[in-house]
């Protein structure tokens, strides 16, 4: 029977390139007919016999491969999926079955959460002629002990500091970090949920695969292919070079360059389309960073990574409004919202080369100073750091501008739920953006941080960094609508942060002091961490994008295009740091207030957003939102530049693939399990993987079925 | 079960007919048209039947399990009934086209006529090939996956058993063939109505799969009566059997030009 492709507007890196839309790539899940997709109501028109034989997985995250100038990190599969026979694995001991002992290699190991570590991969990926795939079930909570793939020393190559500071030899600030996310494997890895598909994975080996004292298990066994091919080799050179190659008439790409959209805006107006120094303005840059990353493609929540720290400049955007526009400081605040960071500084390495080039609305002159707000969640030892650069403080005037910072904030938070501290004299930066600005130039600038030493988040750039690590949970039986409403702690204590911030940033721009409004954290930490579809967010948006708001949670890997998370965050500060205004449709969908109009656009942006329904009423009555927010592309400059194997500016890419799927079925004796030759299979006519039997190949062996 | 699984149930579903088709049939274009036509009216007995399968599947109550295998037993009996009414269109065709034939053929071989047996052989052979077609490629095209049959508990013979059947229907449609032929030239019409009946027969022991033990069994038993009748009613005997068998049947010999 015909089967055709399902189309699901998930994130995708196969074959096409789209235009630049608002959408993120669509994702293909392969499949048949509705009617005989596995776990549907089945109807008994569907006798596929592909059905007696497969079981398919629903849910699959793999880890997919990305390149910079020097390495390729990540996993591959080969071209047909890699078969293995499925073994739970019970313990650190129980490897040797996998590696030496086990008698049907290759085997598909399933490792537990609690096994996730870096002992269990190193000895699995040095044991790779053996291993098929490693399957890793992601736990319903957060384990203890804390988990973090990342590197010990977050982006040392591209920071602000030559290698005397740079490779963390005064401070390891992630020390729980394995690393696992920078190694290579030649195997698929794939992370399933603890759901019920998993327990049929797991029945199904405890049925056929389990060795009934110490005698090896009798075929026929419980297999599990992987499919998860990446298109790109060895570096990001080379891949580019290979995406070059048009001899066909449709040229395949191989990788993509990451790379996504910086957010900005300002409290003052400031002409877009005149780019480069402006005269007689200095900026106050409030930056914070968007994304975040983990083992696995497209899980990243980036609680506290990232979310803390935007959302609290955003909470500090939104009170400043009035105050900015009713007594506007000397200085621009400039609110800016980095994405990329994770791969060493996409987005403020951009945005640093096209100030120093000319590029930008202002220039590296007209900063006065920056202020970032780091990973801000506070758990419960309410204390919060300053980290000032101590290279650029040995000069006495960027020394006394990043003094007054300091005050400003100190005195800032007074009466507030938390104490400030300066963080020590002798340390470098910890991995922020603003590392990109001193190495062009030497401003004053502080980074706002949880920490003071080491980062205590246990679960840097993990899939575990959610909204359970922040607190962020609500009391059972409250509906979306209830939960949307409900002030959690957590959100009381951002808002005490953001208050801090804005009051800081408000005298740092040189206003008088005075208080603030009351600001609204929960609803924000609700929609990005919990459900991004409500209706608050619902409101803010227009209504093209209110089918991006379906998935349940965001997840901010970066990608090429402009993606959920950017696009939320867009219509989000417009709608807290702008304000209504009075103009049709049409007009506002064209940037301008009136038919003659046409220096508007060079200062404001217009957006229509859909708005919310009167009570009356089912029909959404929308509205023009004027502000300054912009966005500004982040894609890294190595690539402007074409030089890909720099070694300033981040080269990172991601491969492309075709299909991601798994599937699990039985395996009749290994004799005969001779795999029909591929394209690239032709020159081994046994089973790849096979190579330590003498068992002969293929003819031989027919008759003994 | 991949390239091994694949290969052997091919060869064996095809092989017996194929190599019927290799020696007895590939030398002669005339021949091969009968087969393909043969063929075609199985294909066109399976239309008409999957269109009034379709039809009911649609009309039927999708949720009701008896009701569908009901369905199922309604569809393997048209199906049936339907074939053997194509048999004998196909019969009274080449009938009425005797004459035709007769000036068809060329002077040196034997003149192809309705009695001759390679017709009815032929016809048969020809409904064999194309239902064991349908019979068992999509089985052969998910044989080539690295799974194999059994992860919801189905039996692990089902690839082997699903060849063995194909290969026995494509050599029962042979001998169904012969005899129905033969019958309706002899007007013997209790014949007729055994073919049809050890058809619905077959058929109808397909119903007890996954017992594959019960389903084939009783299947090569009726193959084997099936084929000493079709050997019976072509004019074979225990003494033609033994002159060809030891080479020296003079008339066999002559009519293929072959010297001893």
């Amino acid at each position: 029977m015909s089967c055709s492709p399902l189309w699901v507007n998930t994130p995708d890196r196969s074959g096409k390139r789209t235009a630049t839309g608002p959408a993120c790539h669509i994702r293909r899940i392969s499949g048949c007919d509705p009617a005989c997709l596995p776990g549907e109501g089945r109807s008994a028109s569907c006798n596929s016999v592909e059905k007696k034989i497969y079981v398919h997985l629903n849910y699959t995250v793999p880890c997919v491969r990305l390149l910079n100038a020097t390495h390729q990190i990540g996993c591959q599969s080969s071209l047909s999926g890699d078969v293995g026979v499925l073994h739970v694995l019970e313990s650190e001991e129980n490897l040797d079955w996998v590696l030496s002992s086990g008698p049907n290699p290759p085997y598909m190991v399933i490792l537990e959460s609690s096994l996730f570590t870096r002992s269990v991969m190193m000895k699995l990926k040095n044991g790779s002629s053996r291993v098929a795939g490693i399957v890793v079930v992601a736990p319903n909570t957060n384990p203890v002990e804390g988990f973090s793939p990342h590197t010990s020393c977050p982006n040392e190559n591209t920071g602000g500091y030559d290698p005397t500071l740079a490779h963390c030899n005064v401070t390891v600030w992630n020390p729980l970090g394995n690393g696992l996310s920078y190694e290579e494997y030649d195997f698929p890895i794939f992370s399933l949920k603890d759901d019920n598909d998993t327990q049929v994975i797991r029945q199904c080996y405890l049925n056929h695969n389990q060795a009934v004292n110490g005698s090896s298990p009798r075929y026929p066994l419980c297999a599990m292919q992987l499919y998860s091919h990446m298109s790109a080799v060895t570096d990001t050179a080379t891949c580019m070079r290979r995406n070059d190659i048009n001899f066909s008439i449709s040229p395949e790409m191989v990788c993509d360059p990451l790379g996504d959209f910086n957010v900005w805006a300002s409290t003052r107006p400031l002409n877009n389309t005149e780019k480069g120094h402006k005269m007689w303005e200095k900026v106050v840059i409030a930056a914070a960073r968007l994304d975040s990353r983990s083992f696995f493609f497209d899980v990243a929540p980036g609680a506290e990574s990232g979310a803390s720290g935007f959302i609290t400049l955003l909470a500090a955007a939104h009170a400043l409004r009035n105050v900015t526009q009713e007594a506007q400081p000397n200085r621009t605040i400039f609110y800016t919202f980095f994405q990329g960071e994770t791969f060493d500084y996409i987005g403020s390495s951009r945005m640093v080369y096209d100030m120093e080039n000319n590029q930008f609305t202002v220039d590296l002159d007209n900063v006065h100073s920056v202020l970032e707000i780091g990973q801000v969640g506070l758990h419960g030892e309410s204390r919060l750091w300053l980290h000032s650069d101590p290279v650029s403080r040995r000069n006495s005037s960027v020394n006394e501008e990043v003094r007054k910072l300091i005050e400003n904030l100190q005195s800032a938070a007074a009466g507030l739920g938390f104490t400030v501290g300066e963080a020590g004299f002798s340390q470098p930066l910890p991995p922020s953006s603003f590392q990109r600005f001193l190495r062009a130039r030497q401003i004053p600038g502080v980074v706002i941080e949880n920490h003071q030493l080491n980062f205590t988040n246990r679960y840097y750039e993990s899939m575990y960094d959610n909204a359970e690590y922040l607190n962020v949970s609500y009391p059972p039986n409250l509906t979306p609508e209830e939960q949307l409403k409900f002030v959690t702690d957590t959100a009381k204590a951002l808002t005490e942060v953001a208050t801090m911030v804005a009051r800081a940033l408000y005298v740092q721009a040189g206003g008088a002091e005075n208080q603030q409004d009351n600001i609204n954290v929960s609803q924000m930490l609700y929609g990005f961490l919990v459900r991004s579809n409500n209706s608050w967010f619902q409101q803010l948006i227009p209504s093209d994008l209110t089918s991006h708001l379906s998935k349940l949670i965001l997840n901010y890997t970066v990608l090429t295009g402009k993606c959920e998370p950017t696009l939320l965050v867009q219509y989000l500060l417009a709608n807290l740091t702008g304000s209504a205004i009075n103009i049709t449709q049409e007009n506002c969908q064209n940037q301008r207030e009136d038919e003659n109009d046409k220096e508007s656009k060079h200062m404001f942006t217009y957006m229509w957003v859909q708005g919310a329904a009167p009570p009356n009423n089912t029909k959404r009555e929308g509205f023009c939102v004027r502000s300054t927010v912009r966005l500004s592309r982040a894609v890294s400059p190595a690539f402007e530049l074409r030089d890909y194997t720099s070694k300033d500016y981040s080269t990172w890419t991601e491969s492309r693939w075709k299909s991601i799927k798994g599937r699990i079925f039985l395996v009749a004796s290994h004799e005969l399990e001779v795999r029909f030759p591929l394209k690239d299979d032709l020159f081994y006519p046994c089973m790849k993987t096979n190579l330590q039997s003498s068992e002969t190949c293929l003819v031989t062996e027919i008759y003994q079925m | 079960m991949t390239a091994a699984v694949f290969f052997g149930c091919t060869f064996i579903a095809f092989g017996p007919a194929i190599a019927l088709f290799l020696f007895t049939i590939a030398r002669e274009p005339l021949r091969v048209i009968f087969l393909i036509a043969g063929a075609f009216f199985w294909l066109v007995s399976l239309l008409l039947s999957s269109l009034v399968w379709f039809i009911s599947v649609q009309i039927s109550n999708k949720d009701s399990a008896a009701q569908q295998k009901g369905l199922l037993i309604f569809g393997v009996v048209l199906s049936v009934l339907l074939q053997e009414t194509f048999r004998f269109a196909y019969y009274k065709l080449l009938k009425k086209a005797n004459e035709g034939l007769l000036a068809l053929s060329q002077e040196e071989t034997m003149p192809i006529s309705i009695r001759q047996l390679a017709l009815r052989y032929m016809s048969g052979l020809g409904f064999g090939f194309m239902s064991g077609a349908f019979s068992v490629v999509n089985i052969l095209a998910d044989s080539v996956g690295p799974g194999t049959v059994g992860i919801h508990g189905d039996s692990q013979h089902y690839f082997l058993s699903s060849a063995f059947m194909t290969m026995a229907i494509i050599l029962l449609h042979m001998f169904w063939g012969v005899v129905f032929f033969d019958a309706c030239e002899k007007q013997r019409w209790w014949a007729v109505a055994a073919v049809v009946i050890s058809h619905l027969l077959v058929s109808c022991l397909t119903f007890q799969n996954p017992d594959y033990v019960a389903s084939l069994i009783p299947t090569y038993v009726i193959l084997f009566l099936m084929g000493v009748w079709a050997f019976y009613s072509a004019g074979g005997s225990l003494r033609n059997l033994k002159l060809c068998l030891t080479c020296k049947d003079k008339d066999f010999l002559l009519a293929n030009h072959r010297s001893r």
